[in-house]
């Protein structure tokens, strides 16, 4: 039964993720991000490439963004983000909130 | 220790109010500690089945898994909330008719238990998944002190269930006449709350719009990191800078289930005591 409903939802899902947007990389590597900032053009959607280079697990959050994701150590996630006015939000590390900090800047 | 407690607390603390909430919306209702204990125990199973494949749901319908997982589960949870609201509405009245304890009781024991212990299970299975995501982050990482930070998650169990008995303690000093009109409030904005929660991830999977984002910014006055922000957002569905979409699955939310408990409740006869 799962793998039908992950068949269907996969379904769903291939289409738009297919959809044309810039793409922005982010490695998470000893609980930190690299870039910490990542300048974005506003008032455009863009997908981040969230890269998790550590072994264990992390959780991409961002309140600003509205935005949250577990990324399984060793693997990547991406992330739909925006369209967002000019400005700095904040994301971080749900995991590891200490190190893990870093802002998108929509320029 | 203490940023591990911190971290726990915060996941436990959602899905401990919203078990608090069903077991105040089903005082007094026999089979009740049966059933919505029997919820929270799957929810717990559910959330360590759940951290075990999460490689494999993050992985899943080209990387947007985790979002439609988190959606789907978060849209029956508010099915069910929203069907024991009309549910209320089409029997509520009959038993605030009724003055017999002994029909009274009787005709309570036909509730629909197992959609509230959905629910509970739900609430559980979410949060619960990623403490033990995190717990295990701990104990896989071999990192100096994984005594402490595993003590630390266990305090922020600990406390989060704490919070959640002392809100249960609390809304059961409401008499008993006003406790189901208030429990169905809380139980119709939880389920607004999760709608618009359910809406934000279909965004984040870009498959529904932002419809402006945000609408506003109310950081200010409730931060939605601050203790009240999240007790806020469980409960109502507070959200410090809500996008036009989730304004909108939150207020439709509320329009749908309020309009169909009132038309239920009209069509039901008032059954005078007999």
């Amino acid at each position: 039964m799962l793998r039908s409903f992950l068949a269907a939802v996969l379904l769903l899902a291939a289409a738009p993720a297919l959809a044309d947007e810039s793409t922005f990389s982010i490695t998470i590597k000893d609980h930190k991000f690299e870039p910490a900032e990542l300048t974005i053009p506003a008032n455009k959607k863009v997908t981040l490439v969230v890269k998790n280079d550590d072994r264990t697990m992390e959780e991409f959050e961002s309140k600003e963004l509205r935005r949250e994701k577990v990324i399984p150590g060793g693997q990547e996630a991406k992330i739909h983000v925006g369209p967002l006015k000019p400005g700095r939000y904040e994301f971080f590390g749900e995991f590891n909130p200490k190190t893990a900090r870093g802002w998108l800047v929509a320029k | 220790m203490l940023g591990a407690a911190v971290i726990v607390f915060r996941e436990t603390l959602e899905a401990a109010l919203i078990v608090s909430i069903v077991m105040a919306a089903t005082v007094g209702i026999p089979g009740r500690n049966r059933w919505v204990g029997a919820g929270v125990l799957a929810g717990i199973g559910g959330a360590v089945l759940v951290a075990a494949f999460a490689a494999t749901i993050a992985a899943a319908a080209a990387g947007m898994g985790q979002e439609l997982f988190n959606a789907a589960v978060l849209l029956a949870a508010v099915v069910m909330l929203g069907w024991h609201t009309v549910w209320m509405a089409g029997h509520g009245r009959t038993l605030a008719s009724e003055v017999n304890a002994v029909g009274r009781a009787v005709a309570e024991g036909t509730r629909p238990l197992w959609a509230l212990a959905v629910v509970a299970g739900v609430a559980v299975l979410r949060e619960g998944s990623e403490t033990v995501l995190f717990l295990y982050g701990i104990a896989a990482g071999g990192q100096d002190g994984a005594a402490a930070l595993f003590a630390g998650g266990l305090v922020g169990i600990v406390a989060g269930a704490l919070l959640g008995a002392a809100l249960y303690l609390g809304l059961l000093r409401i008499p008993m006449r006003h406790l189901f009109a208030v429990t169905n409030w809380m139980v119709m904005l939880l389920a607004a709350g999760m709608a618009a929660q359910a809406a934000n991830f279909l965004v984040q999977a870009d498959l529904l719009p932002t419809l402006g984002e945000p609408l506003w910014d109310t950081s200010f006055l409730v931060s939605d990191d601050s203790l009240a922000g999240r007790l806020l957002h469980t409960l109502v569905g507070y959200v410090s800078e809500p996008s036009g979409i989730q304004l909108l699955f939150w207020a439709a939310t509320l329009a749908v289930i309020g309009l169909a408990a009132q038309a239920v409740g009209r069509a039901t006869p008032v059954r005078s005591a007999s």
